[in-house]
């Protein structure tokens, strides 16, 4: 892996030492960190595609994991990762032996794949199994909400209660939802591998869906305040990464990294100094992360040279033109009302109608745009509060102030991010400007 | 692995018909299980008899109940099972796509637990 080589070179130990407690040791963390969940992963993946049993190859890696995550801040990352975590274990496991009953299954995983693995590892053949353990994550048997869990549990080790508290529910919950996946994709019977041509595009898309869920529970905290969330799209972006690596070829998956990478290069847009929000017509193009936005737009490329079309493109390339205002200093919304047009053949998400409808009536048919929201009539708009500020923000745009003013009520009531609520407050009270 | 294909459907189209269509709605399943077979996928199979010869026994307090019939509201009954040998869930689930009563019932799939 490339980025592991890099990690390495750069002497995280080395950085620790004689930077203390800086930036600089901060990143060597993160960098070791980022290092352990790879090998972890790619470990759990091995064992878990030859036994099907997730729980137990957990079980037999936990140890080492966290070992790994308390020592190789400082140590650096060793040279063979995967080999220092299986040796350490196989260690662990023998002194538990001692100490306390360790789970019998994990210890038969390590025995069973010791030899096999260290071979594999000496010839430097070690296979990448974790977009089986993705898939296998994201298998239509296993219930739609946890896949995404799933996946960051697996694939990068986090443990249930720090999942649970990014998807906002309790921890018992996520972790009784959690075994029970597990235990279904034992059972059933559930395969680790790239499901063949037929079923791909349906099983990938469950697999992008997951993703793509992840990284909005991250997004959806607009003031980074709490890490967490902005962790989650972190690591969304980073599985988002890995599915391209491995699928280079998957116009899908390439668009969804491009719509990740759009989002996140502004995410340090959205609160000014005094960490009030701030819309994405009114965002300093300049606070934008250009080499990120460069970067989605050269994925946006890729996947259009495949000549196919899909939701994860099409939302894209919405965010390429939003982003396009750094170079042109205006939004061109008919082009984005073209795209929602577009994205509305495929989509029958009442939220894309919104969308569409607030860009045609930016796109200079105000009129034509509220008369496209009256139009959407989908009960599950009543308490989705960018539909009230929209619905204001156009009535508002038509001078209809009074009108505009209950809609602005309605949005409030239902936003719960304070720093959003006080946006809204702030464009209801300009209201009585006019 | 080994799984069971549970084929829920509503059988009184074929109870009613006569005896020549009875052949005819009969074909696929012969073919599906001429296919089951050349695959080696097959280990047993049986079509069941309609829910009105089916008997519920129960025992309680030492006493044993027998009654007639299942007791259930919908039309589709438990009409006839196979039991297969398949690598996975999904070829498992292949299997059951292709079984005729999938078209027009359910197909419930179900690892065995084994006990062997």
């Amino acid at each position: 892996m490339p980025e592991r080589q890099l990690w390495h070179r750069r002497g995280t130990a080395h950085l620790a030492d004689t930077l203390g407690m800086t930036a600089g040791a901060e990143q060597a963390r993160a960098a070791a960190e980022a290092a352990a969940r790879q090998s972890y992963g790619r470990l759990v993946a091995y064992v878990a595609s030859r036994t099907r049993d997730v729980a137990g190859a957990e079980d037999a890696l936990a140890d080492a994991f966290a070992a790994a995550l308390a020592r190789w801040p400082q140590t650096g990352v060793p040279d063979h990762p995967e080999a220092w975590l299986l040796t350490v274990a196989r260690r662990r496991s023998i002194d538990q032996q001692r100490r306390r009953m360790t789970g019998e299954a994990g210890q038969a995983h390590l025995r069973l794949i010791g030899e096999e693995l260290e071979q594999e590892m000496a010839r430097e053949k070690f296979p990448d199994d974790r977009l089986g353990l993705i898939f296998a994550c994201a298998h239509p048997a296993i219930e739609a909400g946890v896949r995404a869990p799933l996946i960051l549990q697996t694939v990068l080790g986090f443990d249930a209660a720090t999942i649970a508290s990014a998807f906002l529910v309790s921890p018992s919950t996520m972790s009784q939802r959690l075994v029970r996946a597990k235990s279904r994709i034992k059972q059933a019977g559930v395969p680790f591998r790239i499901p063949e041509t037929a079923e791909l595009g349906e099983r990938l898309a469950a697999v992008l869906e997951a993703i793509y869920a992840a990284f909005s529970e991250g997004w959806a905290d607009a003031s980074g305040a709490e890490s967490r969330h902005r962790n989650l799209a972190s690591e969304a972006i980073w599985l988002g990464r890995l599915v391209v690596q491995l699928m280079p070829g998957e116009p899908e998956a390439l668009g969804l990294l491009s719509l990740m990478l759009h989002a996140e290069a502004r995410r340090p847009a959205r609160r000014n100094g005094e960490g009030a929000f701030v819309p994405l017509s009114e965002q300093d193009t300049l606070s934008w992360d250009a080499s990120l936005l460069a970067e989605a737009d050269a994925l946006l490329v890729r996947a259009g040279a495949f000549g196919t079309i899909d939701r994860y493109q099409i939302e894209g390339a919405i965010q390429s033109a939003h982003a396009a205002r750094r170079f042109a200093g205006t939004t061109d919304w008919a082009a984005i009302a073209t795209l929602y047009a577009g994205l509305m053949t495929i989509s029958t998400s009442p939220v894309v109608a919104v969308n569409h409808a607030v860009a045609v009536a930016y796109a200079g048919e105000p009129v034509e745009g509220l008369a496209m929201l009256d139009a959407i009539g989908d009960a599950r708009l009543d308490q989705y509060q960018p539909y009230w500020a929209a619905r204001a923000e156009l009535l508002s745009l038509l001078g209809m102030s009074e009108e505009a003013d209950k809609a602005y009520a309605l949005a409030i009531g239902l936003e719960t991010d304070h720093a959003v609520r006080a946006f809204l407050k702030r464009k209801r009270a300009d209201l009585d400007g006019r | 692995m080994q799984y069971m294909l549970l084929l829920h459907h509503d059988d009184t189209p074929f109870v009613t018909a006569s005896h020549d269509e009875q052949e005819k709605m009969s074909a696929p399943y012969m073919a599906y299980n001429e296919a089951l077979i050349k695959a080696g996928a097959m280990v047993s199979g049986e079509r069941l008899r309609g829910a009105s010869a089916a008997t519920v026994v129960r025992v309680r307090n030492d006493k044993t109940e027998v009654l007639d019939g299942p007791f259930a509201a919908t039309k589709e009954q438990l009409g006839g099972f196979y039991i297969i040998e398949a690598p996975d869930l999904d070829a498992a689930i292949g299997w059951a796509a292709r079984c005729p009563s999938a078209s027009f019932g359910t197909v419930e799939v179900r690892p065995i637990w084994p006990t062997r």
